[in-house]
């Protein structure tokens, strides 16, 4: 480039690093409308993840298994501490609490049908239990939030597990919201909150403070329900290791622990992308804390934020996990962000896989949303059908890479399987960086 | 009268003996001896029985209560009735935090002093406390009544969202969005029928009323500050 009155060269423009487009632009967003940005979904920033791990595989010194023939279970059991009645599932992929309100309940129900049709269990969420989800869900959790919308013994007993929800990935420390436009008169009877006005959902438990008081209401849950079902208590991933031991001490037959890449219906964008850590960074510190317990595998650890093919599955399980969770891959399968809308998200100033204004009603696919007309245009059994494939096929994933490393059961996938491919994933995961036997704090080495 | 004694008889042992009464039950009344401040007492009851705790109780006793009437004899940990559906609880001393959380319906009288965040997350239940409470008293309060016959702590109401919210004494301040509202007759004959009830002596005229200023039902900027 050179300057047209003179032709000297002239300076290269270089966009700023620090000050990005996407960041310029965000600046005068909040400029011109003095409100922060909400939505839903998870961290969209890059973390390190999942990706960043690979399997060795089976070579001299290990045998593998048929890839096609030979028998890799899959099965898990999870509240095998206290409960009565242990939640038996065939796949160890299970379905992450949603409230009815933020979605449909023609959603809700094709989450229980799809989970149904895969051996597994769906979750409730804020907003209680509908009928079309527990008529439809084999297994059914119920989780038992701060704001207690919808809370009722007769649900409570209806259930085949509890999770007590302490914090979740996308906002650890936060409570939730529901704006008005989603607050149809189902939602606002099931909420006894007048129709239309923004809810909010507390960030504390109303009735306890501390592991100390919570072991005493964990009594009272399995008081109410004569012992029978599991109770897990999910955590967000801010302090794996502490929060883990904690909610152990607290009397917890399963935790739940979901990454900063999990999913909300609505909170600050600010919150879902600044506060938390990545689960990649969170499993090792779980099963570190289950292990100095000397309860790994008897309290269960369930892992989400992020989870999206059978290989995050078989990673999850390599480093220790029992079983993991999904919301926003279960929200894709059903049709949410679906290229087939791309107009109408231009039209929402959005695009397909971008959509996250979950919170306004207006989803396009009719899943995120209380609106008659769009949600119309979902089909609960079609999608409880395309979930069930979705599941079937990580299931399908994770046992071939376990068969790869010789493994009859997904369980026995261990971190020894693993290598990392980036220093920060090998000093979260605390598994070797490929090609050494090495990562960064690793015992005994002084770096 | 059937007698439950916890010198005896263990927690779960008591609560599966009242959760296997039936509506049709025809032991209706029973007694809980010694239970020394022991946690979740008769909670998840669901007949139209009576129950009679014979001292101070620990956390969440009468939980998640549906038509039982439970009477304590005492004092009352945290968390007394909390999410209580519909029946009836009496307190005859006084109660610690969280009385009442969340309940759906029913009626809960606390005779002596309720502690912090009593009716917090309310939604239904009717509160009468003859004495005092302590603050943040009525937190997203969402509907129900509450009445106290005392004083009110700091922050009353706040965050409030439908449920009345009525004073006899003082109040030392209120939460945000929380106002003194007018005393219209409906009212008056609500807090007469409530205090009747609750078998307190003050009069309805002597209370103010305090309910959501409605300012904080839909999103603003300000709001987050």
């Amino acid at each position: 480039m050179t300057d047209p009155r003179n032709g000297a060269p002239r300076t290269t423009p270089i966009q700023s690093a620090t000050f990005s487009n996407p960041v310029n632009a965000e600046i005068r967003r909040a400029a011109a409308t003095g409100i922060y940005d909400i939505r839903g979904g998870g961290a969209k920033r890059k973390l390190p993840h999942f990706d960043d791990l690979l399997f060795l595989g089976a070579s001299m010194s290990r045998y593998p298994l048929e890839g096609y023939r030979e028998k890799c279970e899959t099965s898990v059991t999870l509240g095998t501490r206290f409960a009565k009645t242990p939640i038996q599932l065939d796949i160890p992929v299970t379905i992450a609490g949603m409230s009815f309100g933020s979605l449909s309940a023609p959603a809700k129900e094709a989450l229980g049908r799809g989970a149904t049709l895969a051996g597994t269990s769906t979750t409730t969420g804020d907003g209680g239990m509908t009928k079309e989800e527990r008529g439809h869900s084999n297994k059914l959790v119920y989780q038992y939030l701060p704001s207690r919308y919808g809370m009722n013994p007769d649900d409570l007993r209806r259930a085949d597990a509890i999770e007590i929800v302490v914090g979740q990935g996308a906002k650890p420390g936060g409570g939730g919201m529901l704006l008005g436009q989603k607050i149809s008169d189902r939602v606002a009877e099931m909420r006894n909150l007048p129709k239309g006005i923004d809810q909010r959902s507390a960030c504390r438990h109303p009735d306890w403070t501390g592991p100390d008081d919570l072991e005493i209401k964990i009594l009272e849950l399995r008081e109410i329900t004569g012992w029978k079902v599991p109770i897990y208590i999910k955590v967000g991933g801010a302090r794996p290791y502490f929060d883990t031991t904690l909610a152990v001490k607290a009397g917890a037959d399963v935790v739940v622990l979901d990454g900063m890449q999990g999913g909300t219906a609505a909170t600050q964008d600010v919150f879902i992308e600044h506060v938390g850590q990545p689960i990649l960074a969170c499993i090792g510190e779980a099963v570190r804390a289950l292990q100095d317990l000397g309860l790994h595998r008897e309290v269960q650890l369930v892992v989400s934020g992020g989870i999206r093919s059978g290989a995050d599955v078989a990673k999850a399980m390599a480093l220790g996990a029992d079983a993991v969770s999904i919301g926003t891959a279960a929200l894709i399968a059903l049709g949410d962000n679906d290229p087939r809308w791309e107009a109408e998200y231009n039209a929402l100033g959005t695009t397909a896989g971008a959509y996250d204004d979950w919170h306004e009603g207006q989803d396009p696919a009719g899943i995120t949303t209380q609106d008659p007309e769009l949600m119309r245009r979902f089909d609960p059994v079609e999608g409880g059908r395309r979930l069930n494939n979705y599941l079937r096929v990580m299931t399908l994933e994770a046992q071939t890479i376990a068969r790869a490393c010789g493994k009859n059961h997904l369980h026995n996938l261990e971190p020894e399987d693993l290598c990392a491919l980036t220093m920060e994933a090998a000093a979260m995961a605390k598994i070797p960086l490929a090609g050494t036997d090495w990562y960064p704090g690793k015992p005994g080495t002084s770096y | 009268m059937q007698t439950l004694d916890m010198a005896e008889v263990a927690l779960r042992e008591m609560n599966a003996t009242l959760h296997a009464q039936a509506e049709t039950s025809n032991q209706t009344t029973w007694e809980i001896l010694n239970p020394k401040g022991a946690h979740a007492i008769a909670c998840g009851l669901d007949a139209p029985i009576e129950v009679t705790v014979k001292g101070s109780t620990g956390y969440y006793c009468g939980g998640m209560n549906k038509q039982a009437t439970i009477h304590i004899k005492g004092s009352a940990g945290p968390g007394v009735a909390e999410n209580m559906m519909s029946g009836t609880v009496v307190i005859e001393g006084d109660a610690s935090q969280y009385a009442g959380a969340t309940g759906h319906g029913g009626l809960l009288v606390i005779k002596g002093n309720a502690s912090s965040r009593c009716g917090i997350s309310m939604k239904g239940i009717d509160i009468v406390v003859h004495g005092n409470i302590g603050h943040m008293s009525a937190f997203m309060a969402q509907s129900g009544t509450l009445v106290v016959c005392g004083d009110a702590g700091e922050a009353l109401g706040d965050s409030l969202y439908e449920a009345r919210l009525f004073v006899r004494g003082s109040v030392k301040s209120l939460g945000a969005d929380c106002i003194e509202k007018e005393m219209r007759p409906e009212h008056l004959a609500l807090l007469a029928d409530l205090l009747e009830r609750a078998g307190a002596t003050a009069k309805p005229e002597e209370f103010k009323r305090y309910g959501s200023a409605r300012e904080l039902y839909t999103f603003k900027i300000d709001n987050a500050y």
